[in-house]
């Protein structure tokens, strides 16, 4: 296939993908994107089969049919609650590709070396004819793709293995903190130069080892609260790791695609954040900030409630409003939820759900899993359009959620969590907490809603005593 | 009548002779007051006292005028007796709605409990009188305003009648619909309400109100009341004033008397109002005081002729100038203005229902073995205070309660309503700073453009270009994703990045070992990735779904 034609079709690609982001502004026009996605990537694909230099065709083949196999699986036999550890686990393949082909593209350049341009053929012709200046742009332009990459890789494994639980999710560092990562980082800085004035692959291997370090240690000092940050940061930085991959291999349609990625994450990371009202460095530092005096005391204690008390007061009720959080995935109690919200509605009762940008484990988390419930999406309102609605809300169920409705976070300015908003569910006549037991939150704060007077904590797996309550709604 | 009597002295003597225990007997009294249809039983709620372990007399035509016949008392097993003279003598604990006559006084006894609406501060003079008899008085009006209470608390159940009762009162004498309508016959304007102070009267009107479809603007000194104001459909009319917000905390939900600068504000605020309001409900009262003036005869000068005000302070003096207690007046401009005192008692049933209901959970306060022993617990916080009389003393004031009625307010910032000009003052504002922030970082990235293109050869900077402008559409196209998207956002943006596919792909085909391994585990996995994350992304899309 010529060259134009490619990049014909190269620029047909980046304007699909284009297309697929920015038809997930609504739900219909999200399936459709979906398509220009899928058909931007298969176009991209075919094109570089079949362009120049292209070698190894049965090999390169298997590798597609291996790796959409695998996929495939993957995709049809994940639980939407697990949905959080996969992606952040896909995040890291891009990461290692990354890796492999900067180590690739070192490869070539040691290769080509001395050797007549006009000798070679695609890639390795690509770097041939490259003057010195460009040569030392492309060493950079490989550093600093294996660098994010390795970061990306390491990262995402920690993070696939704090949301799946395999290792605890608070924060941990090391002896050292950040002094460490900046000294992995100092290092890497330093390996450049060297690998610049013609040190040889070890200079890479060092500074992949540091990456990979700097990305397994920034990851474990952030807590789980602030995962859906992480996730939406990872994937951010996949796209960087595309996009300086797409520079060293001077391919355009790379170096947009990645630069979409990148884009389209560091805002979502920075939508998270302002949810949270965090600002992006402490969270990427990892730890909540320092607090400025003792937190204020509660009083009350915590008044628990039965399946009855509660299908009592949903007879009751007109409207009611369900505050869904993490715990409702993990105990997968969604389609009880549903179930409910269903029964509820039959009965002429208004039933809407209250969805902090931040619940669950990465942003829209709720959102996926009441709609594979099979809940209806327009009954579903984010925090800014339902919060002033719950003073005039006869019953608030709150499902496994619990730093997202703290009042400490408005009423107390030395807590943790102060300035953040969150969904003011104490302003409803009845508020009722689904809660496993009496611990605290991901972020460990007490939570004074659970001593308010109107609240009553409704105590066990979320899933069972919702279906508990299921029979008792007439 | 006789076998009447025998009936009912036999049943309550004969049950202490025969079981030797002391079932207190509950009565309650006919209402003397003129006017007053109310009564303090109804035979559900009597239902419920006998189940406490107690045993329930009524007055006989006690519940004629609120529609409960002596008859339904009779078949709910309540012994009717023939008159007070009777009942006070047969019952241990007599309940009414109005605090009691001198003539009621004189038929107590010692060791007999009174509950009803007493008001200690304006009646000192039967408080005592009550005290040289050494009867008990529980007042309902009393009762603290704390969150266990609330259940007892009869002020607010009467005032949430009288709030919904001055709206329908308003309407009546008010001459159009409250609804806007278009109509073939012609356009009808909605009318406008004016409520004055928001309590639980000034609430129940809001809410009333707005649900016949009136336009309501409402007003209240406290501005914590506002969110409430709002959340029942009404507008808060806003006083452009400075002051130290008042805490209605401290003094128990209840409005405390304002300083005279802001009562200027608050009057010139009505009177810039008072020509377009149809309808005025005012509901303001400070408790101990007479109620404050607040819509003055001016006021009422400058309302169209057909509109109406009613004055639901007109028992302490009422809120108008205009106002007569107990009577409907038109004045010379055709303002009719209503100063009935007895709103509950002209819904007389439903203020039963819940009078009653209130009487029925102070009793069982009252027994909390529900073993027929009044157990008069000093002790206990809501017992203690709608106490004022008890065993031959006055025990009114009562010590501040232990439990605060209402957390006290944290000063919160003043969330003040911006007016029109200081919100398009932000806005302007807000904009220029918008066009300073996008000026500075256009000149910013420009001059690092150039500052790259000074030593980077052409070919890198051709790339650079196209990665800039790929940055600037990714930062324009995601700021449009809903909310709820960002979940398939994610998984999708993760498919895409498996373009670095290509990387391999380009690659493979220079050959060597080591080479040609990296490029095929990397092309497998980037096909993980793509796979994986455009049929996730389809099954999360396909989920959504409307209702």
């Amino acid at each position: 296939m010529d060259i134009s034609l490619i990049l014909a079709a190269y620029i047909a690609a980046a304007i699909l993908f284009i297309l697929c982001l920015g038809g997930l502004s609504g739900q219909e026009s999200a399936k459709r994107a979906v398509w220009y996605g899928i058909a931007g990537m298969a176009l991209a694909v075919l094109a570089t089969l079949f362009g120049p230099g292209m070698g190894y065709m049965p090999l390169v083949l298997l590798a597609i049919l291996i790796g959409a196999a695998i996929g495939w699986y993957l995709a049809r036999t994940v639980e939407m609650t697990a949905m959080p550890q996969l992606v952040a686990a896909l995040h890291s393949f891009v990461g290692l590709a990354a890796v492999f082909i900067g180590f690739n593209t070192h490869i070539v350049m040691t290769r080509v070396a001395g050797v007549d341009p006009f000798d070679l053929v695609g890639f390795e012709a690509l770097i041939g004819f490259k003057t010195p200046v460009e040569l030392a742009i492309l060493k950079v332009e490989t550093f600093v793709g294996v660098f994010v990459g390795a970061v990306t890789f390491t990262g995402s494994i920690v993070a696939f293995a704090k949301l799946s639980g395999r290792i605890d999710g608070k924060a941990k560092k090391l002896p050292g903190g950040h002094v460490l990562n900046a000294g992995a980082a100092i290092l890497s800085l330093v390996l450049l130069i060297a690998y610049l004035n013609g040190a040889g692959a070890w200079a890479l291997l060092l500074m992949t080892v540091c990456a990979l370090f700097i990305g397994y240690h920034l990851i474990m000092g952030i807590g789980g609260a602030d995962m859906p940050v992480v996730v939406s940061m990872l994937n951010s930085y996949s796209g960087w790791a595309a996009s300086a991959i797409g520079f060293s291999l001077s391919n355009d349609l790379l170096i947009v695609t990645g630069a979409l990625v990148g884009s389209s994450g560091a805002i979502l990371s920075y939508i998270m954040c302002k949810a949270m009202n965090r600002s992006f460095v402490s969270v990427i530092l990892g730890g909540f900030g320092g607090t400025t005096g003792p937190a204020m005391e509660i009083e009350g204690e915590q008044v628990a409630i039965d399946s009855t008390g509660v299908a009592n007061a949903l007879n009751d009720a007109d409207s009611i409003i369900i505050v869904p959080g993490y715990g409702m995935a993990v105990a997968q109690a969604q389609q009880s939820v549903s179930e409910l919200t269903r029964k509820l509605r039959a009965k002429g009762k208004t039933v809407r759900f209250g969805i902090h940008p931040v619940a669950g484990r990465l942003p829209g988390h709720m959102n996926v899993l009441l709609a594979e419930a099979k809940v209806p999406y327009d009954i579903v309102l984010e925090m800014d359009e339902i919060n002033d609605d719950f003073a005039s809300t006869d019953v608030v169920i709150v499902i496994g959620s619990n730093d997202i409705v703290n009042p400490a976070a408005q009423e107390d300015p030395n807590s943790p969590i102060a300035g953040m908003p969150v969904l003011r569910v104490w302003e409803a006549k009845q508020v009722f907490v689904s809660k496993r037991g009496q611990g605290t939150g991901y972020s460990g704060i007490e939570n004074p809603l659970f001593f308010k007077e109107n609240t009553r904590m409704f105590y066990g797996d979320a899933k069972q005593s919702i279906s508990e309550l299921l029979p008792m709604i007439e | 009548m006789n076998t009447k009597l025998c009936a009912y002295l036999g049943a309550a003597l004969g049950m202490q002779d025969e079981k030797g225990d002391r079932r207190l007997k509950v009565g309650a009294a006919k209402e003397r007051y003129p006017g007053e249809a109310r009564v303090a039983m109804t035979p559900e709620s009597a239902a419920q006292i006998v189940k406490l372990g107690h045993e329930c007399l009524i007055e006989a035509g006690a519940g004629e005028e609120a529609g409960f016949a002596d008859e339904a008392y009779a078949k709910a097993g309540i012994t009717v007796v023939p008159d007070a003279a009777a009942l006070y003598a047969a019952s241990d604990i007599i309940i009414k709605v109005r605090g009691p006559e001198a003539a009621e006084i004189d038929l107590l006894r010692e060791g007999q409990t009174l509950i009803s609406f007493f008001w200690p501060a304006q009646n000192a003079e039967a408080l005592e009188a009550v005290r040289a008899k050494g009867a008990t008085v529980i007042a309902m009006d009393m009762v603290p305003r704390i969150s266990r209470a609330q259940k007892m608390d009869a002020l607010s159940s009467m005032a949430n009648i009288a709030g919904y009762r001055a709206v329908i009162e308003a309407g009546s004498n008010f001459g159009r619909f409250f609804t806007g309508q278009v109509t073939a016959a012609g356009k009808v304007p909605p009318a406008k309400v004016l409520v004055i102070g928001a309590g639980v009267a000034g609430l129940a009107a809001i809410g009333t109100s707005t649900s016949l479809g009136a336009i309501t603007l409402a007003f209240d000194v406290r501005p914590e009341v506002s969110e409430q104001i709002e959340s029942m459909g009404a507008e808060f009319v806003f006083l452009d004033f400075d002051e130290a917000t008042q805490d209605g905390a401290a003094t128990g939900g209840y409005a405390a008397p304002s300083s005279p600068e802001f009562r200027e504000a608050q009057l010139k605020k009505f009177q810039e109002l008072a020509p377009d309001i149809d309808i005025v409900i005012t509901t303001a009262l400070i408790p101990g005081r007479p109620a404050p003036k607040l819509w003055t005869a001016e006021m009422v000068a400058a309302m169209k002729p057909g509109s109406v005000i009613v004055d639901l302070a007109a028992e302490r003096g009422g809120n108008c100038d205009l106002t007569v207690p107990d009577e409907k007046i038109v004045t010379e401009n055709g303002v009719t203005v209503v100063g009935y005192t007895d709103f509950p008692s002209r819904m007389a049933s439903q203020s039963s229902t819940l009078y009653s209901n209130n009487i029925r959970h102070m009793l069982t306060d009252l027994t909390p073995k529900k073993d027929g022993v009044i157990d008069q617990n000093m002790e206990d916080d809501v017992i203690r205070g709608s106490t004022v009389a008890h065993a031959g003393e006055i025990t009114y004031p009562p010590p501040p309660p232990r439990v605060k009625a209402i957390a006290a307010q944290k000063l919160r910032e003043k969330t003040k309503l911006p007016t029109a000009e200081e919100k398009k003052a932000a806005e302007v504002a807000a904009f220029k700073a918008q066009t300073k922030m996008q000026v500075g970082l256009l000149v910013v990235g420009t001059l690092v453009l150039l500052l790259v293109g000074t030593v980077a050869p052409p070919s890198f900077m051709s790339h650079f270009v196209v990665f800039a402008l790929a940055c600037f559409i990714g930062f324009q196209v995601i700021w449009g994703v809903s909310h709820s998207l960002h979940t398939p956002l994610m998984a999708v943006t993760n498919a895409v990045s498996g373009i670095i596919i290509l990387g391999s792909l380009v690659q493979i085909g220079s050959g060597g070992f080591l080479l040609v391994l990296l490029s095929f585990i990397a092309i497998l996995i980037a096909s993980i990735n793509i796979v994986g994350g455009f049929l996730v992304t389809r099954r999360m899309l396909g989920m959504f779904q409307k209702s």
